[in-house]
């Protein structure tokens, strides 16, 4: 039986779809989740998408923070479920302080959308363990608000206990340290601004680097093991 | 003078009845005299306030298509019968079979007037309009595309208007999700006052699912369901608003232009494609210009009887609001269902999980009328085909543009050309670098373009492809396309080759072409040389579908976009739809590999009149237009799909404004790759790399297959001549005895143009 990974759908997820694709062709089974739903209904692990969620006009991510189904995210999360947030998900994990750090308007002010280089800095994610450090990736970034910010002690603390996970090789929207995903201390939550999802087909993405993202869940499970 | 407290009693049936002389504003909300007396012809009194406000809506340019109307009537007399029309024109949108399940529906809009007052909200308002009429028919949309154009690209004004517009479409187009998949901008002076705003958006729909707009069933209840309803773009019905507030009622005024919210918009489409799998709704019809009474009226008129209102139960965002305030109101992202009553409850339980308010506010009776109470008394009855069918229709006097005769002998094939390679080498460079032809991501990397991970191909190719079924592969193509120098020069003429155009960027990707929807941007209608421009161009478009055998399924007019005696260029803007069996075997553009041959299919012209190098380099538009034959597009297009099936070609591109030399620059930038390039023995060079000859195609053929497709071409009469071979080793381009343009040079000029003149900040996107 494969694993299954539920993909919350707020009001306003765009990318909700494109995660479940994603997950298919990764071998696993996508669940969907509904944000005023508490029940995650038994799944193994957790995607929270790309979109607007509740249309962000407060602040990214902000409202998402308070739905009936962060609730239990969150709780399945501090006990060791793999979540993942991409895009508006990431927002969500910040304002929800499952991962540090905060997403802000991007330096040059504009929504942006390009094919976007990135390092994967380290393996020992939940999300991450099936690609080999310092592999090169290539995932769409399409935001307006995805500069990464932190402070500085918040940084350096991320630097030295090796969770950053991202980091793009032209940085393009003005993130500090280049930094374009972060995981939590256990390593089982993890954020990102660009897209795994839209880089899971040769026919309409710039790669096929995003199957990894579901390919290390997945070795992740079986194994049962972290770090 | 204090403002009275707003007491006003209502303008009801009986007080209409009972005043038959009070006064109406009727001239001043844009009614003719013999309209005025129609109006109390058919209600046989004078109409109430509310009532005079819906006829002045429904009668108007905009909603009753009443200039235009006698020669659109060509479309549905000359449209080729075909059996995949499921929807055409009348409709919200057209609807065409893709195969035995599915339907597409696809429709371009003009949101033009409101994009220069307020170019955000302007331009975000015609992505969210054009988007609920592809929800209307039943369809989840799946793509948008844009066609814009501005003034030149350095007056201060085009500075303003263009980021506003590109923001608006972005903005809209990324928070509800659909990805842009292709559009077009141009700049010219002609619409420096009129900004040109045309959206196209598409979906897609089990054939099952089609709506209708009919308000049937006696007993089944009106809903309205969206956002509330405020006093934002109620625009000329406010001279109603003067006659009874104070008469410096200043505070009272609100922008025009109406302010769209996505995330609204976002919900509409989840709810309204819930209600439809469920079978929950009868009738749909969106809230678009003229809100309600629009709705209100078309679906009555549209049903087999008539309609009971109660409008004080309309959920409003606005105090003081007067029943025609709220029967004009343009707010955005609502939706009016007919519902059984059986259903309501299911029906308002959906709407509430999404967050979204639904209010039942009448139902469909047998009466044959449409009665609006507001607070039980009657403020509307009339008979709602008066309203949405019967408006009135102008025969406007057209005649032949004086000047044309002398723009037709100043031929821009006997302007000064550049002779020696130097010179013709700069030319290359200089019109890679034009406003017209430069790189445009600085725009189009503002939309997103893969949400829902269908786009098989995007921006910058000729057209986008959509892939419908991951299945059976099975997809469609979309361009959308515009030339209005040609269209100026001559208007028949020239809506055939956007017409030709965008038929050929659609069969450039393998497609094969099966529909069409226009935009017709014109000028003032009371003109009658604008007016015949329009007859030119919709009896060219006509005439060339009808050739085609391609229907064209609805769209939109657009008259004046003037300002004063300066009319925009006649602007049809043409959407073409194609259908491909599997996406999979698309052509891209680019130039494949190292040796594939690279060759021209078609015949290259002395022809530069309207031409992209006439106009960046001399300003000058005059002459006739290039020769348009459409027997030839309609061969070049079996060509290409046949080919795209075979897989027999690797790249493609459209040879159009900029000619050769401008397909090669897109190709080597696109690619990475360079092209050595060897023309004709005897090939006079500036011709051949900046003619606008049309139906002409640069193919990119694999290694092993130039004998076929030499055949395949033989075989349908279509001339093919080898130009040279792509090359991974050659630096951009050489063109053998003659220059060599090295890819950083070419990059340099064509990237970075629009920011660096927009003064945008991140000129490095």
């Amino acid at each position: 039986m494969s694993a299954r990974i539920g993909i919350v759908t707020f009001p306003g997820s765009l990318d909700d779809r494109d995660a479940a694709r994603a997950v298919y062709l990764g071998g696993a089974e996508p669940v969907r989740l509904w944000h005023d739903d508490a029940q995650i209904s038994g799944v193994d692990g957790v995607w929270l998408p790309g979109g607007f969620s509740y249309g962000d006009y407060l602040r990214c991510g902000a409202i998402a923070r308070f739905s009936q189904v962060m609730d239990t995210v969150k709780a399945a999360a501090d006990a060791g479920m793999p979540v993942i947030g991409v895009c508006n998900g990431f927002q969500v994990l910040c304002e929800s302080h499952l991962l540090p750090g905060a997403l802000v308007r991007n330096a040059h002010l504009r929504y942006r959308n390009a094919p976007t280089r990135l390092r994967v800095e380290t393996e020992r994610t939940a999300w991450t363990r099936a690609f080999e450090p310092g592999t090169e990736v290539v995932f769409p970034a399409k935001h307006g608000e995805g500069r990464y910010v932190a402070d500085e002690a918040v940084l350096d603390e991320l630097e030295d206990s090796g969770r950053v996970v991202f980091r793009y090789a032209d940085n393009p929207n003005g993130s500090m340290r280049d930094i374009a995903g972060v995981c939590s201390e256990a390593g089982n939550v993890v954020g990102l601004m660009p897209h795994p999802e839209h880089a899971v087909e040769a026919l309409t993405g710039p790669s096929t680097d995003g199957l990894g993202i579901v390919a290390s869940v997945l070795s992740h499970l079986s194994e049962g093991a972290v770090r | 003078m204090t403002r009275q407290p707003l007491n006003v009693a209502v303008d009801t049936v009986g007080v209409a009845t009972a005043t038959p002389d009070e006064k109406q504003p009727w001239a001043e909300l844009g009614l003719k005299d013999d309209e005025y007396a129609r109006i109390r012809d058919i209600l046989g009194r004078r109409p109430t306030q509310a009532e005079l406000a819906m006829y002045s809506i429904m009668w108007s340019e905009h909603c009753s298509y009443k200039s235009s109307r006698v020669h659109l009537r060509q479309f549905g007399q000359k449209n080729p019968k075909t059996p995949r029309l499921l929807a055409g024109i009348g409709e919200n949108a057209g609807v065409v079979a893709i195969d035995e399940n599915i339907a597409v529906t696809f429709k371009v809009e003009s949101h033009n007037h409101p994009s220069f007052v307020e170019p955000k909200q302007g331009a975000a308002t015609g992505v969210g309009g054009i988007i609920r009429d592809i929800i209307a028919m039943g369809a989840r949309p799946i793509a948008v595309m844009d066609s814009l154009r501005f003034g030149d690209i350095d007056h201060p004004d085009t500075a303003r208007v263009l980021p506003g517009v590109v923001d608006g479409v972005s903005h809209y187009g990324n928070c509800v999700g659909l990805p842009n998949i292709g559009g077009e901008t141009v700049f010219d002076p002609c619409y420096q006052g009129n900004p040109l705003v045309n959206a196209l958006a598409v979906g897609v729909m089990p054939r099952a699912r089609l709506q209708s707009m009919q308000a049937s069933g006696t007993g089944n209840v009106v809903i309205l369901l969206g956002a509330k309803t405020g006093r934002d773009g109620i625009g000329g019905v406010s001279v109603l608003a003067s006659a009874t507030f104070s008469e410096d009622g200043d505070e009272d005024s609100r922008p025009s232009v109406q302010v769209g919210d996505p995330f609204e918009e976002k919900l509409l489409i989840e709810v309204c494609l819930e209600l439809f799998d469920t079978g929950l709704v009868v009738g749909v019809q969106d809230l678009g210009g003229a809100g309600l009474t629009c709705a209100l009226s078309e679906t009555a008129a549209a049903g087999d009887g008539g309609m009971h209102v109660d409008l004080e139960l309309v959920p409003l965002r606005a105090k003081g609001m007067e029943p025609h305030d709220i029967l004009a109101s343009e707010s955005q992202e609502r939706m009016l269902l007919i519902v059984d009553p059986a259903n309501v409850e299911n029906v308002l339980a959906r709407a509430q999980r999404w967050g979204l308010l639904a209010t039942a506010i009448g139902e469909v009776t047998d009466s044959g009328r449409l009665v609006i109470d507001y607070h039980g008394q009657t403020v509307v009855d009339v008979p709602p085909a008066s309203l949405a069918d019967e408006g009135p229709v102008y025969e406007r006097p057209f005649t032949e543009p004086n000047d044309l005769a002398l723009i037709a002998v100043d031929r821009a094939e006997t302007l000064p050309r550049p002779t020696t390679d130097d010179e013709i080498r700069q030319t290359v460079l200089d019109m890679a670098a034009s406003p017209n032809l430069c790189d445009k991501t600085w725009i189009t990397e503002q939309y997103d373009s893969s949400v829902f991970g269908n786009t098989v191909l995007g921006t910058p190719h000729d057209a986008g492809v959509l892939r419908l079924d991951e299945r059976s592969g099975i997809g469609i193509a979309l361009s959308l396309d515009g030339n209005s120098r040609f269209a100026r020069l001559d208007p028949y003429v020239g809506a055939q080759l956007n017409l030709a155009e965008a038929y050929r960027n659609v069969a450039l990707t393998g497609a094969t072409p099966i529909a069409v929807s226009d935009c017709l941007n014109f000028g003032s209608p009371e003109d009658p040389h604008v007016m015949w421009q329009f007859e030119r161009a919709v009896t060219g478009i006509a005439d060339g579908c009808q050739k085609m055998g391609i229907p064209v399924t609805g769209g939109n007019v657009s008259f004046y976009n003037q300002t004063g005696r300066e009319a925009i260029h006649p602007t049809p803007v043409i959407g073409v739809l194609g259908v491909i069996d599997d996406v999979a075997k698309r052509i891209p553009l680019g130039l494949g590999r190292t040796g594939d041959t690279i060759a021209l299919i078609g015949t290259t012209r002395e022809e530069f009149s309207g031409s992209e190098w006439a106009w960046a380099t001399h300003r000058h538009l005059g002459g006739v237009p290039p020769l348009v034959d459409l027997d030839h597009e309609m061969k070049l297009a079996d060509l290409l799909a046949s080919l795209a099936g075979n897989e027999q070609i690797a790249a493609a591109h459209d040879l159009s404004e900029g000619g050769l030399s401008q397909a090669l620059v897109e190709a080597i930038a696109h690619s990475g790759m360079g092209a050595q390039i060897l023309l004709p023995e005897g090939a006079d060079p500036f011709t051949y790399l900046f003619s606008e000859s049309t139906g002409r195609v640069m193919v990119v053929i694999p290694r092993g297959q130039e004998q076929a497709v030499r055949a395949s071409c033989e075989q349908r009469g279509l001339p093919i001549t080898p130009l040279g071979v792509a090359d991974a080793n050659t630096d951009g381009l050489h063109l053998r005895d003659h220059f060599d343009i090295g890819r950083e040079e070419i990059l340099a000029a064509w990237k970075g143009r629009i920011a660096e003149k927009l003064g945008a900040q991140g000129a490095a996107g």
